[in-house]
C-alpha cells in the first residue's frame, strides 16, 4: 500500500483556505489551510469532530451553504490536459461540469443516502445522463455492469434495490458512483466508519487497488488514526481549523512533532504492541501518567 | 462475590417470511466480579443480544441463567432486585439520558426508586456518585444533558448505573460513539471503578485493540456461537479460530505495518 508517489507533480494547491460559519458568534471553522495534493497521493485528514475537516472538504469543492462563507484562499486544480483551474472562479455552469468529473466524493454515511425507490443501476445511470448527456443508453448500461464489477459488487446486481444489499455492498455502489467519470481527485469522508473490521479491510483494499489502477488522488478524512497510518502516503492532522502537521505517515507514526498528534496517537492502544495511554485494569500503581486527561479541542463539546 | 452464569442459552428471533433466526446458539459463560470479560465481534454475531439477555430485555428460547446459583425471577422485586445487582451502560450518551431531566433527576432516581440510601441522604449520594465518575459535580448537577459534552454525559450514564451498588455492570460499546480523545478517559475510569468497587464489567465492543487492554479474558462471538475465548492477550496475539485470526489481521495495525519496513519503533 506505500506506492510512493514520491515527488510527483502536484494535482491540488490550496492556499490560505478559510471558511467561517456566520453565525452567532462567528465560528472559524476552517484557518488558512494552505497544502499541496501529488497526482496519485493518499492524502489522509485526520482529526476530530469539529475540527473541520470536512468543512475543509466541502470548501475545496464549494459545497459550502449559507451561513458557511469562504473568507480566504484559493484551491487550484492542475488538470491532466495542463489547464490550471482556480474552483472559486469557476461559473455555475462551469462548476457543474467540473465537479464529479474532476473531483468526486464518497459523502459521510453515503451508504444510506441512495434512493430506496430505484434501482443501483438507474442510479449510476444518472450520473452518465447528467455528465455524458450524449452516451447512448446501451453504453450507460456497460458502462454502470462495468463499474459494479470493478468495485466487487458484481453486474448482477444492476436491477437490485439499496435495502437488497448489505451495508458494506451499498458502500461499495457509491464508490463506483463516485469513479464513474475517471476523477482526478476523490474525496471520502469516513467512508468506512459504519463498516465492520472485515468489511472495511475489503473496501480499503480495494480503493487501493482501483487507485493503482486509475492513479486518481484520494483525501482520506477520518478520525481513525491507526487506519490512517496504514493506508495514507501522508497524513495532515487538523484541529481547531488549523492543519497542525503534515508529514508522511511514517515520520507521523516515528516522530510526530506537535504535541497533538502525539496524544491522538496514543489514544489508540495498539493492537498488538503497547497500550498507549490505556492503564490495564490490574496493574494499581500505573494510571498515574495517563490520569490527567486535558479536555483537548475546544468549542462546543 | 457475585457471578452470574449463563449456561446453554440459546436465542431464536421470529422473522416473518424468513423463518427463524439463531441469534444465539448455545452460548456458556460465568460473569464474577472483579473480571473483566470482552465480548468482541461483527454486527449481527450477537453481541447486544446477550447484553439484552443479560438485563433481561429479553429472554432466552433455552437455556439458563443463574445469578449465584438462582434463577432470575420474571417479575415483581426478585427481577427488580435483580437489575440492581445487574446495570448497563448504553452506546449512546445522547440517547441515553432524558433530555428533560436535569443531571440531578437522572442520578437520584434510582437512588429514590430502589431506596438505594435513607431520603435524606439523596442529595449527598448523588453529589458522592457523580465525584465517582470524576465530573465537577457544581457545574454539571443543575443543567441538562444538551448542555454537556458526549464524554461528560456517558459518565453521567455510568454514574447512574452505579447508583443501585451494582456488583456487575454491562457496558455496550460505551466509547464508540465518544471522541477519539476522550475514549481513553471514559475507558480508564471504568477500569478505575472496576477495581474500587470489584466489579464484573462485560465489555461489549468490536475494537479488538481496547478489548485487549482493557479486559482479563475475550470472548469471541460469530454467528451467535462463542468461537474461541481466552485471557486477552492469548486471544489477540496467539488466535487459534480462523475467524478470530480474520478479525485481528483486518483491524488496523500500524505497529505491525511499520515494523516491517524497518526496525521496530514504538510509539509514544
Amino acid at each position: 500500500m506505500t506506492t510512493e508517489p514520491g515527488h510527483a507533480p502536484p494535482l491540488l494547491t490550496v492556499s490560505d483556505f478559510s471558511v467561517v460559519y456566520d453565525v452567532e458568534p462567528p465560528v472559524a471553522a476552517v484557518r488558512d489551510v494552505s497544502f499541496e495534493l501529488r497526482r496519485g497521493e493518499i492524502l489522509g485528514l485526520a482529526g476530530e469532530s469539529g475540527c473541520g475537516k470536512t468543512t475543509l472538504a466541502y470548501g475545496i469543492q464549494r459545497l459550502l451553504r449559507p451561513p458557511a462563507v469562504i473568507t480566504s484562499g484559493s484551491a487550484v486544480l492542475h488538470d491532466e490536459d495542463g489547464v490550471d483551474v482556480d474552483i472559486a472562479r469557476l461559473d455555475p455552469e462551469a462548476l457543474r461540469r467540473f465537479r464529479w468529473d474532476r473531483v468526486s466524493m464518497v459523502f459521510q454515511g453515503a451508504m444510506n443516502a441512495h434512493n430506496p425507490v430505484m434501482t443501483i443501476g438507474r442510479q449510476l445511470a444518472d450520473v452518465f445522463t447528467t455528465h455524458r448527456p450524449r452516451m447512448s443508453r446501451s453504453e450507460r448500461t456497460r458502462e454502470c455492469a462495468e463499474l459494479l464489477d470493478l468495485v466487487g459488487v458484481g453486474r448482477e446486481r444492476l436491477r437490485s434495490y439499496p435495502h437488497e444489499l448489505s451495508g458494506g455492498m451499498r458502500q461499495r455502489v457509491m464508490i463506483a458512483m463516485a469513479l464513474a467519470l475517471k476523477p482526478q481527485l476523490m474525496i471520502m469522508d469516513e467512508p468506512t466508519t459504519a463498516l465492520d473490521v472485515l468489511v472495511q479491510r475489503e473496501i480499503l483494499q480495494q480503493i487501493s487497488e482501483l487507485r493503482k489502477r486509475f492513479g486518481f488522488s484520494v483525501i482520506f478524512i477520518t478520525h481513525d488514526l491507526p487506519l490512517l497510518l496504514e493506508i495514507s502516503d501522508r497524513i495532515a492532522v487538523m484541529r481547531e481549523g488549523r492543519i497542525v502537521e503534515l508529514d508522511d505517515a511514517e515520520t507521523i507514526y516515528r516522530g510526530a512533532r506537535h504535541e497533538y498528534t502525539r496524544t491522538l496517537l496514543s489514544s489508540f492502544p495498539s493492537l498488538t504492541g503497547e497500550r498507549g495511554g490505556f492503564v490495564r485494569a490490574h496493574e494499581g500503581q500505573a494510571s498515574a501518567q495517563a490520569r490527567p486527561r486535558p479536555a483537548l479541542a475546544g468549542g462546543a463539546r | 462475590m457475585t457471578t452470574l452464569e449463563f449456561s446453554g442459552v440459546s436465542k431464536r428471533y421470529r422473522v416473518r417470511g424468513a423463518g427463524d433466526m439463531l441469534a444465539l446458539d448455545d452460548v456458556s459463560f460465568e460473569l464474577s466480579s472483579g473480571r473483566t470479560i470482552a465480548l468482541v465481534g461483527q454486527s449481527g454475531s450477537g453481541k447486544s443480544t446477550i447484553a439484552k439477555i443479560l438485563t433481561q430485555l429479553e429472554r432466552p428460547t433455552s437455556g439458563r441463567i443463574l445469578l449465584d446459583g438462582r434463577p432470575i425471577p420474571r417479575r415483581g422485586g426478585g427481577l427488580r432486585r435483580y437489575r440492581q445487582q445487574v446495570r448497563m451502560v448504553f452506546q449512546d450518551p445522547f440517547a441515553s439520558l432524558n433530555p428533560y431531566h436535569t443531571i440531578r433527576h437522572h442520578v437520584e432516581r434510582p437512588l429514590r426508586l430502589d431506596r438505594i440510601v435513607p431520603a435524606g441522604q439523596v442529595d449527598a449520594e448523588t453529589r458522592r456518585l457523580l465525584e465517582r465518575v470524576r465530573l465537577d459535580v457544581d457545574r454539571v448537577i443543575d443543567r441538562r444533558p444538551h448542555e454537556l459534552s458526549g464524554g461528560q454525559r456517558q459518565r453521567v450514564a455510568i454514574a447512574r448505573a452505579l447508583a443501585s451498588r451494582p456488583s456487575l455492570l454491562v457496558a455496550d460499546e460505551p466509547v464508540s460513539m465518544l471522541d477519539v480523545s476522550i475514549r481513553l478517559g471514559v475507558l480508564n475510569l471504568l477500569a478505575d471503578l472496576q477495581r474500587e468497587s470489584n466489579l464484573g464489567v462485560l465489555y461489549i465492543t468490536h475494537d479488538l485493540a481496547t478489548a485487549r487492554h482493557f479486559s482479563d479474558e475475550i470472548m469471541v462471538l460469530h454467528h451467535g456461537e462463542v468461537v474461541e475465548r481466552g485471557v486477552a492477550d492469548e486471544v489477540i496475539l496467539r488466535p487459534q479460530h480462523p475467524y478470530t485470526r480474520a478479525l485481528r489481521d483486518a483491524s488496523p495495525d500500524p505497529d505491525a505495518h511499520f515494523a516491517a519496513s524497518v526496525t521496530t519503533g514504538s510509539r509514544s
